[in-house]
């Protein structure tokens, strides 16, 4: 019993582990950006869509959608705003760069967990879900809402992956996350591939974002933490890695879940931290990183 | 010469002293609250609320309140550059602070050092008046203008004792709070009190405030059968009544959940509060005095939202300090420590009137029959629902589908 519960919960808090971090990685894969506004965006659009719902009186879908929208608009701006200026500063040294954009998403993310704070409270919020009531499957009652969030998940990890394999605009994705200067070489613009990866990422942050707030729920104090369990997860799959980062998501969300029945709820988060340390020791590039 | 510089300064003297007449120094009370959160978010706004009624009536002996208001992001140290702030630059006259226990346990030294009034609109630890009664030369300057734990959970016991045991004969409950200052003597006097009207106390769980994923928590709960949920919960309040509803946890939930007393909360939780217990001071629609119901009304007006428990409290305390002033002739600390001490006034809560020194909770409220008693409401299809005491009840308590009462399984 208390299996099985371990089983299905794990589930399906590591299938929304997985997309969040999957744009996450894409970033910074093809990008080389690692964006600590990760985790504001994933609440605005959360929170967007509970004030659509609960404010306006939009149905469960349109409020999505609109979540979604706000998502993949923050996304956006995150790039033009705050990571491109940089990119192309000539008063920047090119050295430092790196650290230049990781301090400003992370102070773009504070912007918007403030001002998400200051308009809506930091209260948590949930997002009505699309899916109600439960199901009883191997003696576990869970809400369907949960079944219905691996769904989703897998199937927007899934749509990625067709994206990446089997589309020409794919390929040269992912073309340049292997080779930038090659891709430019073929004629293709990279600041084009750079939007659309944005883009892209910020369909994927949204929808973990949105789904989460129906899940669990989210506020404006869930946006360290989740930025953190990104990163941790991505840097334990290694980082750029898509598939890395999947299985490092179910390792942690297990491990995660199973700390949380079999030990406390309290030490939820102890057990996996200390496999980041020990993989740092261990495999410094992460599970499967290839740097 | 000589008569006309005289008569220049007669001059000067005759336009200024009018002035001073009319615009005597405003009464200035500091308000250092959380902005951000539901239960602190209706401080300011309530004292405002009453500052303008008071002004509206000319004031205090002709001196207008003025309220300052501080937002202090939760944070207790942001608190105390507040409170040195209102008291140093600001020059406030008396500080209503917070609805959290740590910031008032913060500021309470401080309240102390600066010699200034300071109460509590809604912070809970007892160690608040415990503070007061160790040391009172130096902490007197703190009031507790809201209930301790220890009465809160003896509140909760007298309405468990009648709704619970006696209407659907509840033999046992599982305690379930958040780990914070104010729950440590809230769980002391549940763990004392239930067992008293009647229920066995099977397990006592104590939750980190982070916590997001309550799935284990209901599940180990469920697993030990008890028939009722006693929570203490403030800091969270959405995520657990969310996951109650969706995980279709078959128990009741009664108790403190001082989020719930918000009626922003049935939105916050899209409608899982349906069939929460909570218990509160006032409510909506509860006339538990003459003035609490035109103070909601009140309020409501001018915010657009009904305001949350320490509102309440919050919007009396203005009403105390004023007539503290205006019984003690002065804004001077020490005389107005000795006229609050004096209070003996009906506000929105019921009649207020502070412990005496010598007293193990100095400072802290009265209750019971005659001062405050306290309500037990229930969120129903929406709305806050006053069920508890009988002479003050609108309805009866009524579960959602998924709970399955003891007394039906």
């Amino acid at each position: 019993m208390l299996f099985w519960q371990i089983l299905i919960d794990g589930f399906a808090i590591s299938s929304l582990y997985a997309l969040g971090a999957t744009g996450f990685t894409l970033i910074f894969g093809v990008s080389g950006v690692l964006n600590l506004s990760h985790g504001a965006i994933m609440v605005a659009a959360a929170v967007a869509s509970w004030a659509l719902a609960g404010l306006l009186h939009a149905g469960p879908y349109t409020a999505a959608l609109g979540g979604i929208a706000v998502g993949v608009m923050l996304a956006l701006l995150t790039y033009f705003l705050t990571v491109r200026p940089i990119q192309r500063s000539p008063r920047v040294a090119e050295a430092e760069k790196e650290i230049f954009i990781l301090t400003a998403t992370l102070l773009w993310g504070i912007i918007i967990s403030e001002t998400i704070a200051y308009f809506f409270t930091n209260n948590a919020k949930t997002v009505l879900p699309i899916v109600e009531g439960v199901v009883t499957v191997l003696g576990v009652r869970t809400p369907t809402n949960e079944y219905f969030t691996a769904v989703i998940c897998w199937l927007a990890i899934g749509g990625l992956w067709v994206l990446v394999n089997r589309t020409r605009q794919g390929k040269a994705l992912l073309a340049a996350s292997m080779n930038p200067r090659g891709v430019t070489l073929l004629g293709i613009e990279l600041t084009r591939i750079h939007v659309a990866v944005w883009l892209i990422y910020g369909l994927l942050a949204s929808i973990a974002g949105i789904l989460l707030g129906m899940f669990l729920g989210v506020s404006s104090y869930s946006v360290g933490p989740l930025t953190a369990s990104a990163f941790s997860i991505v840097v334990l799959g290694g980082l750029g890695s898509v598939s890395g980062s999947l299985i490092a998501a179910y390792v942690v969300g297990y491990l995660e879940t199973a700390t949380a029945y079999l030990i406390s709820p309290a030490y939820r988060f102890i057990p996996s931290l200390l496999l980041l340390v020990v993989v740092m020791y261990l495999r410094p590039q992460g599970l499967f990183g290839r740097r | 010469m000589r008569q006309h510089l005289f008569s220049i300064a007669s001059a000067c003297f005759a336009t200024l002293v009018p002035t001073l007449a009319l615009a005597a120094d405003p009464i200035k009370i500091g308000v250092i609250s959380e902005a951000q959160a539901v239960a602190g978010s209706s401080i300011a706004p309530a004292a405002q609320l009453a500052a303008d009624e008071i002004n509206a009536r000319g004031g205090i002996d002709g001196r207008k309140i003025e309220i300052v208001v501080y937002d202090n992001h939760s944070s207790a140290a942001e608190s105390v550059r507040a409170f040195q702030r209102a008291v140093n630059e600001d020059k406030v006259n008396a500080v209503i602070a917070s609805y959290i226990s740590e910031v008032v346990l913060a500021l309470e030294p401080w309240a102390g050092r600066l010699k200034t009034v300071m109460i509590t609109p809604g912070a809970a630890s007892d160690v608040i008046t415990q503070n007061i009664a160790k040391d009172y030369d130096h902490n007197k300057y703190t009031f507790h203008g809201y209930l301790t734990s220890s009465a809160l959970a003896g509140l909760v016991c007298d309405a468990a004792k009648d709704l619970l045991v006696q209407q659907h004969k509840m033999k046992t409950a599982v305690i379930v709070s958040e780990d914070a200052a104010w729950t440590t003597p809230l769980d002391a006097g549940y763990e004392q009190c239930l067992p008293q009207v009647g229920l066995k106390v099977l397990d006592h769980i104590r939750f980190s405030p982070d916590t997001t994923d309550f799935t284990p928590i209901f599940s180990k709960i469920e697993g030990q059968k008890p028939d009722v949920m006693i929570t203490g919960i403030s800091h969270v309040g959405t995520q657990p009544t969310v996951q109650w509803k969706s995980q279709q946890v078959p128990i009741p939930m009664f108790g403190i959940s001082s989020q719930a007393t918000n009626s922003t909360f049935w939105k916050d939780t899209n409608g899982a509060t349906e069939g929460v217990l909570y218990q509160a001071v006032s409510g909506p629609g509860v006339a538990v005095t003459a003035k609490t119901l035109p103070f909601v009304e009140a309020f409501v007006k001018k915010y657009g939202n009904n305001p949350s428990y320490a509102g309440y409290t919050s919007y009396d305390d203005v009403y105390m300090i004023a007539d503290a002033v205006r019984r003690a002739g002065s804004t001077d600390s020490d005389k107005l420590v000795e006229a609050m001490e004096k209070t003996d006034y009906v506000g929105t809560i019921g009649r207020v009137s502070f412990k005496p020194k010598g007293d193990p909770h100095v400072h802290g409220l009265r209750t019971g029959p005659g001062y405050i008693t306290g309500l037990m409401l229930q969120w129903q299809d929406g709305k806050q629902v006053n069920i508890w005491p009988k002479n003050l009840a609108a309805g009866t308590m009524k579960f959602p589908a998924f709970i399955k009462l003891s007394s039906a399984r």
